[in-house]
């Protein structure tokens, strides 16, 4: 079983990708978190998170609205003061904001918004070079955006705009990329385009992947580890290690169900049946059929976690 | 018209012009056009005062310019802009109908500080007015990668060496020297038009920020001089016809991009592959 950090006793098997089969070995990871607590005024919303990710490696880190994600990406930023803990990132990181909202009268060419990721937040007027030019080309190819780099990037699409913010967001060569839910809002088929060419770009060029998500599906056959926060804590591994009932249980603090089926994970909550709950669960999902599981995930219940 | 005591206006007005168009394209880019209208509101109380006491109107605007620039950005922090840049208007508006309560000459004064006057640079302000410009040039571009990233999305600037809050500061400097530049001879109700008209065509009609923030300047300019050279014949007040000739530059840029997206509709293959991607994704 996969340790949940904030449980007491030891934390075996949470160092650098250790827990993971798949994780590079003898390399140094690109971020390590550990014993991450982070109090706002009033509330904690992280509490005793550790995990790491290792270069070539896409991590999903999953939870639901308000389970804390955007927090502990601003926290590896350096945006967020610590209660305790110590994040260690390698630098520098790239980081695709959640929610980029794009005027389609924004005199802004996809081209410039790639630019702007070389030296964007430099002090003076940009010189524009063949090296420049090289160098942002080649950036919009890594993406498959070649095409579109002189259009204005308000009139993209959402898929086309995240690539193209992915692209700016590579630009000064990251060895940690963090993206906070950038699937939100893509449709299906952009969403599958997107999550493939973080892969890749994991995969070739050896960036370490921190996305954020609310669903865990569209990840799953991808995903080299994941992160799973609920109620201000999380668990971490391999999906196989993480995503199972009895993890996920001690991590909501009550009792949920994962389900898997046709290739996709639900997980719900349960009241006291226990694993008779689970069996309802699936069968209710089942007879559901596939058509309307994205409509399920992710699971309900939990932001009421008695945390 | 370009004899005598106007020269000073069409250099003082170019120079004024010039800088509202460059500032303009970041007010628009931001969504500040609030901020450009209360500004020169609460430089206006200032300008009333110096004609009261009898100092240079140049010494006042500038004064309560930076005062109003400085309320707002320090107050923004602790409470929401908008309202912010609104108490910011209103209090400095008061103290500026105080003032000019207690001039004796109320009527003349009020009309040329709040409509513009063709005669307001006088050739002691050119070399002032020449200094403040350059230095406005030059804030904006030093500061041009981070407010253009910022304006983009704030979020994606918080990284950099100028954090959002210090490249806003800087802005809202740019906009209260356009404003000390260009109040007295367009008046303070209608400074902002020349920050908001030209810029808004120019992003219709430029689709990258280099060409759209010239293009913004080029527009600001050529207004300005038509509104001089309008308001000494006609002697009608320059804010008429800069707010006037402000609003038909967007409309016509409006009625270009319009235009244009239906000529690149209508033919090409190229147009045809866009519209193909835009219905499958």
């Amino acid at each position: 079983m996969v340790p949940i950090t904030s449980l007491p006793g030891p934390r075996p098997g949470l160092g650098a990708g250790s827990a993971g089969l798949r994780a590079p070995e003898l390399s140094e990871p690109a971020l390590s978190v550990e014993g991450l607590t982070v109090r706002l005024p009033g509330r904690e919303v992280l509490r005793d998170v550790s995990f790491s990710v290792a270069p070539g490696e896409l991590t999903g880190l999953i939870g639901s609205n308000g389970a804390g994600k955007t927090t502990l990406l601003r926290a590896v930023l350096g945006l967020q003061g610590l209660a305790a803990g110590r994040v260690a990132a390698k630098r520098p990181i790239g980081y695709v904001p959640q929610k980029v909202l794009l005027d389609p009268d924004l005199p802004v060419r996809a081209r410039d918004l790639v630019g702007l990721g070389l030296e964007g937040t430099r002090l003076g007027l940009p010189w524009p070079s063949r090296a420049r030019r090289a160098r942002v080309d080649e950036l919009l190819g890594s993406v498959e955006a070649s095409s579109l780099a002189e259009a204005r990037v308000g009139t993209l699409s959402g898929g086309e705009q995240q690539k193209i913010l992915i692209a700016h967001a590579l630009a000064r060569r990251p060895k940690l990329l963090l993206l906070d839910e950038p699937l939100a809002n893509l449709d299906l088929k952009a969403t599958q385009e997107v999550v493939a060419l973080l892969s890749r770009i994991a995969k070739t060029h050896g960036v370490a992947v921190l996305l954020s998500t609310h669903d865990i599906n569209p990840l799953l056959a991808v995903m080299d580890r994941v992160v799973y926060l609920a109620g201000g804590r999380a668990a971490s591994g391999t999906t196989d290690e993480v995503v199972q009932t009895d993890v996920l249980s001690a991590l909501y603090g009550h009792h949920v169900c994962v389900v898997r089926l046709h290739g996709r994970v639900l997980v719900s909550t349960t009241d006291e049946h226990g694993e008779q709950g689970c069996d309802v669960a699936a069968d209710a999902w089942e007879g559901a059929g596939p058509t309307t599981v994205r409509a399920v995930v992710p699971a309900p219940g939990d932001e009421g976690s008695s945390s | 018209m370009f004899s005598g005591f106007m020269v000073n206006t069409w250099l003082g007005g170019s120079v004024m012009a010039a800088v509202a168009g460059l500032v303009g394209f970041f007010v628009v880019l931001r969504g500040s056009t609030f901020a450009a209208h209360a500004i020169p509101q609460g430089a206006f109380a200032g300008a009333a005062g110096a004609a009261l006491i009898g100092v240079n109107t140049l010494v006042g605007t500038g004064t309560f310019a930076l005062l109003g620039v400085a309320a707002i950005a320090l107050w923004s922090r602790h409470g929401r802009n908008d309202v912010v840049t609104a108490l910011v208007l209103v209090s400095l508006l008061g103290v500026g109908s105080l003032f000019l309560s207690l001039s004796t000459e109320y009527a003349q004064q009020a009309f040329s500080l709040l409509f513009g006057s063709p005669l307001a640079v006088s050739s002691s302000e050119l070399v002032p007015t020449a200094a403040l410009g350059a230095f406005c040039v030059a804030l904006l571009a030093a500061l041009y990668r981070p407010l253009l990233l910022g304006s983009v999305a704030p979020e994606l600037a918080i990284t950099g060496p100028v954090p959002p809050a210090r490249a806003e500061l800087g802005f809202l400097l740019a906009v209260g020297v356009a404003t000390t530049l260009a109040l007295p001879v367009v008046g303070a109700l209608l400074v902002f038009s020349l920050m908001i008209g030209p810029p808004a065509a120019a992003r219709q009609l430029a689709g990258r920020p280099s060409l759209a923030m010239g293009l913004s300047a080029a527009l600001a300019l050529v207004t300005a001089w038509v509104a001089i050279a309008a308001s000494y014949e006609t002697n009608w007040p320059v804010g008429f016809f800069v707010g006037t000739f402000s609003a038909v530059w967007y409309v016509a840029g409006r009625a270009w991009a319009a235009w244009s997206r239906r000529a690149r509709a209508s033919v090409g293959p190229r147009a045809r592959q866009k519209l193909a991607l835009g219905r499958a994704s």
